[in-house]
């Protein structure tokens, strides 16, 4: 007869780039529960509208995490847009577009360096950093910043891109396109890291569906959602489908987000060829009223901003469900069955982001 | 095709209306809790494909709350999450933490 023990995980393991805290329940080397519990960087962000205006919020929202920065400021901005009946000019739209194309591609290739370091393949930890980095330098040429750039503005965009720099951005993506290819062969086809991988942590499409899954792990389960096919942004005039795997494991996540970041090159170099030009923001007047639910597919999978108005300069609720926080139902039901050792790998295959989770 | 029609719905019809939707496919997509003069605003989301349905259930500040989560498991969280930050006193949460969900130092709920 196994013998059932408790072992805690986290909130500090190596493995792990943000504390989160998991109660594993073990049969002898096999998990048969695992219980999260979050709350040790809790910073009351969402409580500080309450504090702060709805413009300078935008600041607020951008700091909710590190990777998702620009994503988070846009999607609260597009939400208080919304409420006020805001029409952004269509290059701001482009812009917006392009800058989270380009979080994508950054925060994709911090998970794959994140994911080799976690099986102690070093060098492809170092090879998918290096790569990532030519994208913050983009970000620090275009903005000023390399995280958080703070070009979000609620009626538009701070700054714009001239054209000639957005034709370099595409040079130098085309450029990256070839080095991924080599980059992904190791990822995809190396027997030490589909070992790690393949039939490790299998998310059924039900359960996907069921537990509410969102993004490169919901899509690696079979199902074909993507809410960049919503329309926001500038995504209405672009073409592309949401990428999909029926598989379900922890390596047809990976396969998932590595196919993503050519589909972002693929989107930026699309919304380089349609940009128009124009002004990339509009002045308004007024403070919101009412109420909006916007949706928007950050890296991580479907973010929520809902957004509640009153009619003075405070907001009276700001929230937002981020991906991670919907994920963790998905991320208990693969570890049932795993292996104690598979732990660490299946909690990096959610792409966690445990700033996100917590606000 | 973003849905923002939220359909205001009394505490009695609250697991009728869940069950039907779950019946009809639709998965728990989020739960928000708005701080009103009188009590709380609590609006249920749930998705099917690219649509989603919102329901607005209004409460006074001592009114119980039947948990969703036998229908919606994954509710748990967002219903544990509620109960500690906002100090909605819902009931038969599948898995409760009790107020303990965030190990954080101040005092909950936030009602103030």
């Amino acid at each position: 007869m196994s013998t059932r023990s408790v072992v805690p995980f986290g909130p500090q393991h190596p493995v792990l780039p943000e504390p989160i805290h998991l109660d594993l329940v073990l049969e002898d080397e096999r998990v048969v529960e695992a219980i999260p519990s979050i709350g040790f960087i809790h910073r009351g962000l969402e409580k500080l509208v309450e504090k702060k205006d709805f413009i300078e919020y935008v600041y607020v929202a951008e700091r909710i995490c590190g990777i998702c920065s620009f994503m988070h400021g846009m999607g609260y901005c597009e939400a208080i847009e919304h409420t006020m009946g805001i029409e952004i000019p269509d290059r701001a739209k482009y812009l917006r577009t392009i800058w989270s194309e380009m979080s994508r591609i950054h925060s994709h290739m911090l998970w794959l360096g994140l994911l080799a370091d976690a099986f102690g393949f070093e060098s492809l930890f170092m090879e998918s950093w290096r790569m990532r980095e030519k994208i913050l330098d983009m970000f620090e040429y275009s903005t000023g910043g390399r995280v958080i750039f703070s070009v979000n503005k609620i009626g538009g965009q701070r700054k714009d891109m001239p054209d000639d720099m957005i034709a370099d951005f595409v040079h130098i993506l085309e450029g990256m396109e070839k080095e991924l290819k080599a980059m992904s062969n190791t990822f995809l086809n190396d027997y030490a890291v589909k070992s790690r991988l393949e039939g490790v942590g299998y998310l059924t499409k039900q359960q996907a569906h069921d537990l509410g899954a969102v993004g490169p792990f919901m899509r690696a389960s079979g199902i074909n959602l993507d809410t960049r096919k919503t329309g926001y942004a500038a995504y209405a005039n672009l073409e592309f489908e949401p990428i999909i795997s029926t598989v379900g494991d922890s390596y047809a996540r990976t396969d998932i987000r590595i196919r993503e970041i050519y589909q972002s090159i693929d989107l930026i170099r699309q919304a380089a060829a349609k940009i128009p030009s124009g002004d990339v923001a509009v002045p308004f007047k007024g403070n919101p009223t009412g109420e909006y639910l916007m949706r928007v597919e950050q890296p991580r999978g479907e973010a929520i901003y809902y957004v509640k108005g009153n009619g003075t300069k405070n907001l009276d609720r700001m929230r937002v469900r981020t991906p991670t926080f919907a994920n963790i139902p998905g991320l208990v039901e693969t570890l049932k069955g795993c292996q104690l050792a598979d732990v660490p790998i299946l909690i990096l295959t959610i792409d966690p982001c445990i700033s996100c989770t917590e606000r | 095709m973003t849905d923002n029609q939220i359909t205001p719905i009394s505490a009695d019809e609250l697991l009728t209306n869940c069950q039907k939707l779950k019946n009809e496919d639709y998965h728990i997509v989020q739960i928000c809790a708005v701080r009103t003069p009188d009590g709380y605003e609590l609006t249920y989301s749930f998705a099917l494909g690219y649509e989603m349905v919102n329901l607005r259930l209004t409460i006074t500040v001592d009114e119980e709350v039947m948990s969703i989560s036998s229908i919606f498991s994954p509710a748990f969280l967002y219903e544990n999450e509620i109960l500690e930050l906002f100090g909605v006193k819902i009931q038969m949460i599948n898995l409760d933490y009790k107020g303990n969900l965030y190990r954080i130092a101040a005092k909950t709920p936030f009602k103030d």
